[in-house]
């Protein structure tokens, strides 16, 4: 297993309050990492740490072995770090070709063609990560008519569009029915094996953390408690304590 | 000493009126988030109101002071009008039509005050008891002006006293905060609304009547005013009372001695200062982020290429403008050339807000950078028609790459008001730079040369430049560079996290698009046979606007359509009646209430409609 992304010693403050404080973790190739932690524990946060969104306070953030803090999202994402967000982001006046389309045109740095359309562009490239995700039929739609579990698996292909090493799914089934989520996670898995992706998560349903993720790492108030594998983390009794409460 | 105290007092009167304007702009921004164009009209109408009054009781303190209540009250009852009978029928339309609807009471009104009032500038009588001057440290200063100082004070301290200490006011706040939970709250909108327009058209009307004893009363007083106030506004914070005080003070002080340090430069004074407090604090002094407004445009329906028979609309078009010389008189053909430049200019702007959800209020800029620079070269330098044309897309893209370079770190709101900033700067500098620029004499003497100085010849060539420029803009919405400036303002976040440099590729477009305006500016000026400052001022950036709405900015035919028939209508009714502006103003009312998609958007789902049934 090859290290993809190391993190080490991440902070960030939001005025006084101190939302991720000393998280570090690795991700490999192959792997698919769930992060998870109550309300507020500070995921998101987190992932817009990775991805540049955010300026962590301190700590490194490692992809390949190069320090990717401070970098601006659009240079992370040209790395190789791919991203879904939790609640949905995609372009809604385009349809849903036309989103991975605008992927494939950046990934192959075409932005700037003042002739030829743009819907002629990576036509079949679009078309085949569509047929990937089940998004094939609605190619033609627009996309600021799909349904939200529909959104998701077009985040996902045009996530996948990039071509990325590291994929990080901010809450990837959310709003979505309880075996749409099976499905949309048995893809990411099947993807994680075709491409030797890495794969971080997070995510609420517990189902869906304990049948999909090869390990998984615990956040509460921005710090890490536990890691390991579905089965020791279940097992932790700080977690039991922490994350699932009397219920566990 | 004294003279520099004198002065500050002075600048602290025109703070007054600034901040009694002002204030009721903010207010009603803050609570109904319409930008409110006609709030300037409303200021010179409490002037004309005001001085009508102050003539009939205007003898004693008493009457005086009356009659300024009065123009208030009436104003006041003229806004709440407006809400009820125009504004709320639009609350759901795009933040656009609101806009485009208040400029159809500014013309509606400059011509019903101008109907009443006559266009003579009128002179009012004094303030009874206050004619006269006090001595501060041996220098005259006017007794008025001494209690509009008081005045500004006075009122924000009683503008506190509603918003904090009354039920009413707590609403409005509450509205202003979040719209949605004020309603749920169990407050009527409409009625509060009704409510604030009123409050905020009052001031306004206050303000104006307040001028009469200081200045003459004239038409010009809406736009003036309406500029100055949405920089108070801007400067302070949106929706932001304290701040428009303080943006007022410190406006007021920067003419009181700008025209002291830079007399050359007054009229860029103001506006390089907005420029800086908008670059150093993104959403003015006082303001808050969440209180800035959203980006204009929302996202509409994909653009589709036109299929089938429809594909060959724009080729058929062409075909036949250009054969319209073989039938058509001189007049037309001048008429006609008009409309095709126009039609590059607003084409130009939708690029910006139809696909960049980018609201230009300054783009006569480079309409006005292009003609002058084409102007400019033929004058100074003899330059032969053809290199000047190709001079004016050029220098009118340098120009909007400077100012875009700016502009472009903003959005919203923040982002059209640095362009008008900088159009107003571009235009003073050519106003008063008259060296090299004749300032208003303009430049004379920019005609074709002899093979394009026939009415068909120049048609023609104005046809083929300017319809390769529309064809290209066209392609280029069409292409990855129109897609790339909708991914960014459809949602900046996934633009940026696949690659895109959403800043970046804004700032270029906003350059394409001043460029092509500079093209349809250097066309019209050889059009004309001059140029003047007038080409890149408000009224134009506005006019430009208006046909970029009418035609609606959600198909790229759009622009085309709201050009010709902006250009025809105006024509036809200046042509016809002295009235024009009412003419024009009420069509521009009645197709915002009939057509809140612009015209080709209703043309077109029309279309969609018949063949889906």
């Amino acid at each position: 297993m090859s290290r993809r992304l190391a993190v080490e010693n991440l902070q960030r403050a939001f005025g006084g309050v101190q939302a991720v404080r000393g998280v570090s973790f690795v991700l490999g190739a192959g792997e698919v990492l769930a992060l998870i932690g109550p309300n507020g524990a500070g995921k998101t946060t987190c992932f817009n740490l990775l991805n540049g969104q955010l300026r962590p306070d301190a700590g490194t953030v490692r992809l390949d072995g190069v320090d990717i803090v401070g970098l601006p999202p659009r240079r992370i994402w040209r790395m190789g770090v791919g991203r879904t967000f939790q609640i949905t982001a995609t372009f809604a006046s385009m349809t849903v070709r036309e989103n991975v389309q605008m992927v494939l045109l950046s990934v192959h740095r075409r932005l700037f063609g003042l002739w030829n359309p743009a819907a002629a562009g990576f036509r079949d490239e679009a078309m085949a990560l569509l047929e990937r995700v089940g998004m094939g039929a609605q190619a033609e739609r627009p996309c600021g008519v799909l349904a939200y579990g529909d959104l998701k698996r077009v985040e996902l292909a045009m996530a996948l569009a990039g071509d990325p090493k590291v994929l990080l799914m901010d809450e990837p089934t959310a709003g979505m029915a309880p075996g749409e989520r099976q499905e949309l996670m048995a893809l990411t898995s099947s993807l994680v094996r075709e491409r030797g992706l890495a794969v971080l998560f997070t995510e609420h349903d517990m189902d869906v953390v304990f049948g999909h993720a090869t390990r998984i790492i615990v956040l509460d108030r921005g710090q890490l408690i536990a890691e390991g594998t579905p089965d020791a983390v279940r097992a932790d009794p700080r977690v039991q304590a922490v994350y699932l409460g009397g219920a566990a | 000493m004294s003279f520099y105290l004198v002065q500050f007092l002075s600048g602290l009167a025109t703070a007054a009126t600034l901040f009694l304007v002002s204030s009721g702009l903010t207010i009603v921004f803050g609570v109904t988030r319409i930008v409110n164009f006609a709030h300037g009209s409303f200021y010179m109408l409490g002037a004309y109101l005001g001085w009508t009054l102050v003539e009939r009781w205007g003898s004693t303190p008493l009457g005086f002071w009356g009659a300024v209540a009065a123009s208030a009250l009436a104003v006041g009852l003229l806004g709440a009008l407006m809400e009820v009978g125009l504004l709320r029928r639009l609350y759901r339309s795009p933040e656009l039509f609101q806009l485009l609807a208040t400029f159809g009471v500014v013309l509606v009104v400059q011509d019903a005050a101008s109907w009443i009032w006559g266009s003579e500038d009128l002179l009012g009588r004094r303030a009874p008891g206050l004619r006269g001057s006090v001595d501060i440290l041996d220098q005259p200063f006017p007794l008025y002006d001494l209690v509009l100082i008081g005045l500004g004070p006075l009122v924000l301290g009683l503008l506190w006293l509603l918003f904090n200490r009354t039920r009413w006011g707590t609403l409005v706040r509450a509205a202003t905060q979040d719209r949605d939970m004020a309603s749920a709250l169990g407050v009527d909108p409409a009625r509060l609304f009704t409510g604030v327009l009123f409050l905020g058209s009052a001031l306004a009307g206050l303000g104006g009547a307040l001028q009469v004893p200081r200045e003459a009363v004239n038409l010009h007083m809406d736009m003036a005013i309406v500029v100055e106030a949405f920089v108070v506004v801007v400067v302070g914070g949106m929706g932001s009372l304290t701040g428009a005080f303080v943006a007022s003070l410190l406006i007021g002080q920067l003419q009181a001695f700008g025209i002291l340090v830079f007399p050359q430069i007054t009229l860029v004074l103001v506006f390089l200062f907005m420029a800086v407090v908008l670059v150093i604090r993104p959403y003015g002094l006082l303001g808050r982020a969440e209180d800035a407004p959203p980006t204009a445009a929302s996202p509409g329906p994909p653009l589709v290429a036109a299929a089938g028979a429809a594909r060959w609309a724009p080729a058929l078009l062409l075909a036949l403008l250009a054969a319209v010389p073989l039938v058509a008189g001189d007049y037309a053909l001048i008429v006609l050339t008009e409309v095709v430049i126009l039609a590059l200019l607003a084409a130009s702007l939708h690029l910006l807000i139809g696909l960049g959800g980018l609201v230009s209020f300054g783009h006569a800029a480079y309409f006005g950078l292009g003609a002058y620079g084409a102007a400019l070269l033929v004058k100074h330098f003899a330059a032969p028609m053809p290199l000047a044309l190709a001079a004016a897309p050029l220098v009118a893209g340098l120009g909007a790459l400077a100012a875009g370079w700016f502009c472009v770190r903003r959005s919203g709101l923040y982002f059209a008001m640095l362009t008008l900033a900088f159009a107003q700067i571009v235009w003073s500098v050519t106003f008063q730079w008259y060296g090299v620029t004749g300032g208003d004499n303009g430049i004379l003497g920019v005609w074709p040369p002899d093979w394009a100085a026939g009415k068909a010849a120049y048609y023609w060539l104005t046809l083929a430049l300017a319809g390769g420029a529309l064809l290209l803009l066209r392609r280029a919405a069409f292409a990855p560079f129109g897609y790339t400036l909708r991914a960014g303002r459809d949602s900046t976040l996934r633009a940026e996290s696949v690659g895109i440099d959403v800043r970046r590729h804004q700032w270029l477009s906003f350059a394409l698009a001043g460029s092509a305006a500079g093209l349809a500016g250097g066309l019209y000026a050889f059009s004309k046979g001059s140029v003047f400052p007038t080409l890149m001022a408000v009224p134009v950036s506005v006019d430009a606007l208006v046909m970029v709405l009418m035609g609606g900015i959600q198909t790229l035919s759009g622009p085309v359509v709201g050009a010709a028939l902006f250009h025809l209508l105006e024509t036809e009714a200046m042509s016809r009646t002295d009235w024009w502006r009412l003419v024009l103003g009420a069509i521009i009312l009645v197709l915002v209430l009939a057509f809140p998609k612009g015209v080709a958007g209703f043309v077109r789902d029309l279309w969609t409609r018949g063949r889906d049934a």
